[in-house]
């Protein structure tokens, strides 16, 4: 099927299979390899993207049903000279080791801060990341990253 | 001149910059032109004959490529995947082992391993191409209860007993006249339960030949690539090293079970040769839960035998250890070398008797997982004691201190073939109990008790051994390798560093640590340092990451090289200021001559070494780059304080942490921002052994705990925040007193946690892991 998708700010219109998954379609005909998959069931969080400004876990969505979305991926929320605060918070507060959970932990908890407007403390950051695995950092980091990028979030 | 970016400095990482801008490179990440993909057919039954396989449907399937199966394999000159550490038993012969064909082939011995491969222009077609298989399976009796096993139907034709080794370590005799002694017998029964790794990352692996140069080229998920090539090219016969290389690029975790050479990667590199194609496969979670090296699963008889005034005179343990349906890499060694060796603990325990049968059953291969046979020691011990301490009605922490070994002991042999070269165990159990509040738990008790809630609180007093180790100690104990490391440090022509090392990094952090050491030791600014690591075709042959040893005997070869540079520097400084060598002193980066204002900076000196104008042309090589192995004379010895508090709710049954305390001992510390990470993520692991995580087989052998809903894998609102501290006795015999940190937090913690659960119920014991259904039962009891 033809789909058009706003990638990262770049309209892309694609040819895909009707049971192409949009976390495949990302990194494999776009190139978008910062979105990981980790699982078979929808429940490490890898491949969470924002899709119309909201997290999704691109790994249970179909390509079709992001005709006509806007799509984020971790490479289209800030660059190393120019890094979005939770990216900040991240490399600041050590709050990833292998990386691999990463680019899905960082775009949930943005989805996370926002929702919540400024207002998480730890138990919240806790629950709000249930849905994102870690085996690495125990996420004692991982929270405190969150928290402190929850007020340069503010601030910003 | 402090360095801030020196050893000791909590600097940012490096690695960093690509991970959270999304521009890591994993494997899956990469291509090749004209790939295609590989599905493995995998075994639905835990044990059967496979009588035949007709894959002419498969290979009519809409894009498949080609159908391979064990015999096509094994035709072709493909051998077993070898166990890399032979134990002998008690009688002195050497274990059994079973064939282990990368792909069956004509049985099958648990659910999920491969008996054939399909390549397909497509996943989808590969996947199609798998499903139209049709293999002929006979199924037969499936062999899945430990405690039965050797016992049960024989797995294996030439495995007895369904037994590898039955191993034991110390003096039967010097411990049964110790407990005849003993005043009070504590005694424990206690299982192990299995887990499953579980790093984020499924397992992948791109295999390319290159029919021009005949060189193979494999992309894996592998700590080891040095490793994996050896086997690959020594014993599957793939091709010899000098034309397979492997690379391990980003790894996205490990915790010991990407070490092993598995099916998937042997069967991809051996494919890409014969189809003269680019295979690649990236393992589905479920694939990962079935066929990654599971880790524990132990089932132990302890016994401790104390004096009147809680002297540890004895400690016998009989332990099955589960091997799984084959030997898988490092399998051996683990229930062995890496368990009974570490049964001294902390204590003074004269006498020690240790025994280990290592069985088979129709499950997933069991192998090293974080910690490795440290934290199944560990839990064996500290719960042991923990047990005494309340049979005998003194204090834990007072039992313990009672029995440790005092600094002025070192360097201490125990009756299990260590020498502990330092420790200070008395510093990290007390600051530990600060930490914890230990004086204010009596309160905290009354307080939950009047809210009608339990509280207890545990202790765990851990060693471990890491940094494996002196090779011909190792190799006489029956390893297969040596257990050193290799590090180059390549002084750019502008004085700039490039370092090449033989470990390697899936989250621990090297390039940015190593960049440290290299930084501190040269004085070369921390942004000029770049680590290269994972790459058979860039460092010379070494062992990897794994047991805590990449900073100590990684680290070590680093610093033996920059001693070398160091050296030449010296000289050539001496040429070009035409002073004595003698006279020249280097430090912070700068090449000076006592008693003169004379000196030459490192980059000054490293031109003049690659445009040897002035320069000793006649005594010294030009260039500047050296490289050093580094074989340890011993182990480390990291340990220290763990303790849990808990709150349970009799009602459900709920574990709420309500503290966790670890005090370590790490020796020297590189970069403290990292170790606490390291620690951190070691006791999510422990702490998810203890609560949530347990690999279960039905008595069929199905795997019931297969997928992310049956295996419950800590998230981020089953844990607590930790505190986490450091005590300091460096390490007496390697150059930086280092000792490692990977691994200490999954083995010291599992015990805190459970002695604190039955503290808190009042009971002996409870399974792990200790669900809110187990402990809402002990709480009715
Ligand atoms: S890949 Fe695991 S939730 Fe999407
Ligand atoms: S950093 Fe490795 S899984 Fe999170």
């Amino acid at each position: 099927m033809e789909i058009s998708i706003t990638v990262n700010g770049r309209s892309e219109a694609l040819d895909v299979p009707d049971n192409a998954l949009l976390a495949d379609v990302l990194r494999e005909r776009l190139g978008l390899t910062g979105t990981h998959v980790g699982c078979d069931t929808s429940q490490c969080g890898a491949c969470v993207v924002h899709m119309d400004g909201a997290a999704v876990k691109s790994c249970t969505v179909l390509a079709g049903q992001a005709n006509g979305a806007e799509v984020t991926t971790i490479e289209g929320i800030g660059d190393p000279d120019n890094l979005h605060p939770m990216q900040a918070a991240f490399r600041e507060n050590h709050a990833l080791q292998c990386g691999f959970c990463t680019p899905g932990m960082i775009m949930s908890a943005i989805d996370l801060v926002q929702k919540a407007d400024g207002q998480l403390d730890e138990g919240d950051v806790r629950d709000g990341l249930e849905g994102n695995l870690c085996r690495c950092t125990g996420y004692h980091n991982i929270v405190k990253a969150v928290l402190a990028a929850q007020d340069d979030m503010k601030s910003a | 001149m402090a360095n801030e970016t020196g050893i000791g400095a909590a600097v940012k990482r490096k690695e960093d910059a690509r991970f959270i801008t999304g521009a890591g490179r994993y494997t899956d990440d990469i291509g090749a032109h004209g790939q295609t993909y590989a599905v493995f057919a995998r075994s639905p039954h835990a044990r059967a004959k496979l009588n035949g396989l007709d894959s002419g449907a498969a290979l009519a399937t809409e894009g498949v490529v080609a159908v391979f199966t064990g015999a096509d394999l094994q035709a072709d000159g493909i051998g077993d995947l070898p166990c890399g550490w032979t134990v002998h038993s008690k009688d002195g012969e050497p274990m059994v082992v079973p064939a282990h064909p990368p792909i069956a082939v004509d049985k099958v011995n648990y659910v999920g391993e491969p008996y054939a491969v399909v390549i397909g222009e497509s996943l989808e077609a590969a996947k199609n191409g798998a499903e139209a298989l049709e293999a002929d399976f006979e199924e037969l009796p499936a062999v899945v209860d430990l405690a039965s096993a050797a016992s049960a139907d024989q797995i294996h034709e030439n495995v007895p007993n369904n037994q590898t080794y039955d191993w034991e370590l110390g003096d039967k005799a010097a411990t049964d006249a110790a407990f005849a002694e003993a005043h009070h017998i504590s005694t424990l029964e206690i299982v192990n339960n299995r887990l499953i790794p579980n790093a984020i990352e499924p397992r992948a692996a791109l295999g390319e030949y290159d029919a021009a140069s005949g060189l193979y080229t494999l992309h894996t998920t592998s700590q080891n690539p040095h490793l994996e090539r050896l086997v690959l090219a020594a014993f599957v016969q793939i091709a010899p090293e000098a034309r397979l290389r492997v690379i391990s690029p980003d790894v996205g975790g490990g915790f010991g079970s990407k070490i092993f050479v598995y099916a998937e990667e042997t069967a991809v590199i051996w494919a890409a040769g014969k189809l003269r194609r680019p295979v690649k496969w990236r393992a589905e979670r479920s694939e990962s839960f079935l066929a990654d090296a599971h880790g524990r699963d132990h089932v132990t008889k302890a016994e401790l035998a104390l004096a009147e005034d809680g002297t540890f005179l004895g400690l016998r343990v009989k332990t099955l250890a589960n091997m799984g349906a084959y030997l898988s890499t490092f399998a051996s060694s683990v229930p062995t070398y890496l368990y009974g060796t570490l049964m001294a603990g902390q204590y003074k325990t004269p006498a020690i008797y240790v025994e280990v049968q290592s069985l088979f059953t129709n499950t997933a291969p069991v192998d090293a997982y974080r910690g490795a046979g440290r934290p199944e020691a560990t839990y064996v011990l500290e719960r042991i004691v923990e047990t005494a301490a309340r049979e005998m009605g003194i204090d834990p922490a007072e039992l313990r201190r009672r029995n440790f070994i005092a600094p002025s002991d070192f360097p201490y042999e125990t009756p299990v073939a260590l020498t502990y070269d330092t420790g200070d165990y008395e510093a990290s159990l007390a600051k530990a109990l600060e930490h914890a509040d230990y004086a204010g738990f009596g309160a905290r008790k009354a307080a939950s008790e009047a809210a009608g809630k339990k509280r207890g609180i545990g202790f765990s007093c851990y060693i471990e051994a890491c940094g494996l180790a002196p090779s011909q100690v190792a190799i006489s104990l029956g390893a297969g390798v040596g257990l050193f490391e290799v590090g180059e440090v390549r002084v750019d022509v502008t004085g700039s560093v490039t370092v090449v090392t033989g470990s390697h990094s899936h989250g621990q952090s090297h390039e940015t640590t190593f960049a440290q050491i290299i930084s501190d030791r040269l004085g070369v600014p921390f942004e000029n340092v770049t680590v290269l690591h994972g790459d058979t075709g860039r460092s010379d042959y070494a062992l990897g990451t794994y047991g805590s040893r990449s900073l100590a005997v990684g680290g070590s070869a680093l610093i033996k090289a920059t001693d070398k540079i160091i050296a030449k520097g010296k000289k050539i400084a001496a040429h070009m200021l035409e002073a004595e060598e003698e006279k020249v002193d280097f430090a912070d980066g700068t090449f000076t001559v006592a008693d003169s204002n004379q000196s030459l900076t490192f980059p000054e000196v490293a031109f003049a070494a690659y445009v040897p104008a002035n320069y000793p042309l006649e005594e010294l090589e030009p260039g500047l780059s050296e490289k050093a192995f580094y074989d340890p004379p011993n182990f480390t010895y990291p340990a220290g304080a763990h303790i849990c508090e808990v709150e349970i709710d009799p009602a459900t049954g709920v574990v709420d942490i309500t503290s966790f305390v670890a005090v370590d001992d790490f020796g020297h510390v590189v970069n403290p921002m990292i170790v606490e990470g390291q620690v951190h993520g070691g006791l999510a692991q422990g702490i998810g052994q203890a609560l949530l995580e347990h690999g279960v087989y039905d008595e069929t052998g199905q795997l019931v705990s297969g997928s992310y809903m049956d295996y419950t894998m800590p998230r981020a609102d089953d844990l607590p925040s930790f505190t986490v501290d450091t005590t300091v006795t460096p390490c007496t015999h390697n150059p930086l007193g280092v000792k490692g940190c990977g691994e200490a937090g999954a083995i010291g913690s599992t015990a805190a946690v459970m002695n604190a659960v039955t503290n808190a119920l009042g009971v002996a014991s409870v399974p792990m892991p200790a669900t809110p259904e187990t402990v809402w039962r002990a709480a009715q009891a």
